[in-house]
């Protein structure tokens, strides 16, 4: 067998982060969201009994749009909360954690909760967010809604509605764009992180 | 941040601005039906108290509950105090027993500072002699902002009364000067502290000068031992030329706010009246005492706090 010689980085510094590809466009977040409203209105029997609870700061856009894609189909205006879950987090004292915005949720006991988030990942903030909940109120039952599904759960979660499921490796980052909190056009993009583009890493999960 | 011993640990304007405005979170938190969040879950409060206080131990306890700490009381009265233990020892043993967060009170400027230096927790500054009180001036211009919006500049504020012995007063007047306040001190040339040089304010022996051109009027308690060491002659004199009573309050402006840090000599430096009145803020400030307490235990303790 030949030997390879070893290979090396050209310089020492990690590399930047860089676009490996564009999962979705503007039209086909469009239609996953009107998939996920139809999908959410069909488990449900009807759109009547349930409130979605979008997670700050994408997963209240996400919910917007998935409100507003059920009142077009149904004539039903679904309420609408917001959830802030810094204060539950499991990584408070690990790492900076800030509050992103207001909780304001409407009478939720009884009711189907929808909670929407824009990337499941870890399950970390969906367990979290599932325990604000228990505070807020006791729903009927809880689902969650993500645009994206990115593997590599750490806790028994799973979501119930899924925009795309995308496996990934992860050091790579889940980069979601909606035009009404970052501008531009609304993307779904996969990114490199730094140090992960060079080929003998690739194998890395 | 480490510690809260001062109203220059804030920081910068914007930085005071950014914990006022986390307040908001905690506000919402304590409007809740369970207003109790589990952010603090595991960290070890303690509240050392020299001084007796009901409202800042009250509020700082309840802040630390609603945040799922756990909270421990040390009461000077019926502790080895009164065998002669001094302060370091105390913050020793405490320290020994394992705590993350230390509220003091005392009666000695500096003692926050002191205590700081020998302990490993965060510590807050609940008053120290007539130093500071950073808690009280964040949650004074708090509740300010709620009122007059989340800019404070240009805003014309009265501080009223003992301003010599007060630590509410040092700290407010570096906090609202901060936010773009314009101050005025109040008081008997008595009541004044000895030099003022260097301090962002003007100063008027005259209520009555001054109460005209003000959108707040913050009135200090006046101590009755300060009658014995012959710094007025009465209350009933001091109640007449610096008290702020309804006949006062017509000679302001129509918005002009009322503020007290409590607790209140009803009928000394303020009346009944208008401490119940629509434009005294005084329940409000109590109120989003334990809010802003909140988000100072949050910011040492949990957001950007030392790793657990």
């Amino acid at each position: 067998m030949p030997v390879r010689p070893a290979r090396t980085n050209l310089s020492d510094s990690p590399a930047e982060p860089a676009l490996r590809t564009r999962v979705f466009d503007a039209a086909d977040l469009r239609r996953a969201v009107t998939r996920i409203a139809h999908e959410i209105v069909e488990r449900n029997h009807g759109a009547d009994d349930v409130v979605l609870v979008g997670m700050y700061t994408r997963g209240v856009a996400l919910a917007q749009r998935i409100v507003a894609a059920i009142a077009s189909f149904e004539t039903v205006a679904v309420p609408l909360g917001t959830l802030d879950v810094a204060f539950y987090r499991d990584d408070i004292g690990l790492r900076p954690v800030a509050p992103l915005g207001p909780t304001e949720v409407p009478d939720i006991s009884g009711h189907v909760v929808v909670l929407v988030d824009d990337v499941l990942f870890t399950g970390r903030t969906a367990r979290a967010a599932l325990d604000a909940l228990t505070e807020l109120g006791r729903p009927r039952a809880v689902q969650l809604a993500v645009l994206v599904d990115r593997g590599h759960r750490e806790l028994p979660i799973r979501a119930d509605y899924v925009g795309k499921n995308l496996p990934t490796k992860i050091a790579e980052d889940v980069r979601v764009r909606f035009a009404e909190v970052d501008g531009g056009a609304d993307a779904v993009e996969l990114w490199s992180s730094a140090g992960s583009t060079s080929p003998e890493r690739a194998g890395e999960t | 941040m480490k510690h809260l011993l001062s109203v220059d640990d804030l920081g910068s304007r914007a930085e005071i601005e950014e914990m006022l405005d986390l307040t908001e979170s905690f506000v919402e938190v304590t409007r809740r039906e369970i207003p109790k969040v589990p952010a603090l879950r595991g960290r070890v409060i303690v509240s050392l108290f020299y001084e007796d206080s009901t409202r800042t131990r009250l509020s700082f306890e309840t802040a630390a509950k609603r945040l799922s700490a756990d909270v421990m009381t040390f009461s000077v009265s019926t502790s080895s105090v009164r065998k002669g233990e001094s302060l370091r020892d105390t913050v020793q043993t405490i320290e020994a027993m394992g705590v993350h967060g230390i509220v003091v009170r005392h009666g000695a400027a500096g003692a926050a500072h002191r205590v700081a230096s020998w302990s490993q927790a965060s510590v807050i500054n609940a008053g120290d002699g007539r130093h500071e009180h950073p808690t009280q001036a964040l949650l004074d211009a708090f509740t300010l902002r709620t009122h007059r919006g989340p800019s404070l500049d240009g805003c014309r504020v009265a501080i009223v009364g003992d301003i010599r012995n007060s630590r509410v007063a040092r700290s407010d007047v570096k906090i609202f000067h901060t936010l773009g306040c314009q101050l005025t001190l109040v008081g008997p040339p008595t009541l004044m502290p000895e030099r003022l040089d260097g301090w962002p304010v003007r100063v008027a022996h005259d209520l009555d000068d001054v109460l005209a051109d003000v959108d707040v009027v913050y009135m200090l308690r006046i101590q009755r031992e300060r009658i014995s060491q012959a710094l007025f002659p009465s209350e009933r004199e001091y109640a007449h030329r610096y008290g702020l009573n309804a006949q006062r309050m017509a000679r302001c402006k129509p918005d002009t706010l009322v503020m007290h840090p409590g607790p209140m000599n009803r009928g000394v430096e303020i009346s009944g009246e208008v401490a119940d009145s629509a434009r005294s803020l005084i329940t409000e400030q109590v109120t989003n005492g334990v809010a802003v307490r909140m988000a100072v235990l949050w910011k040492l303790l949990g957001s950007g706090g030392p790793i657990v």
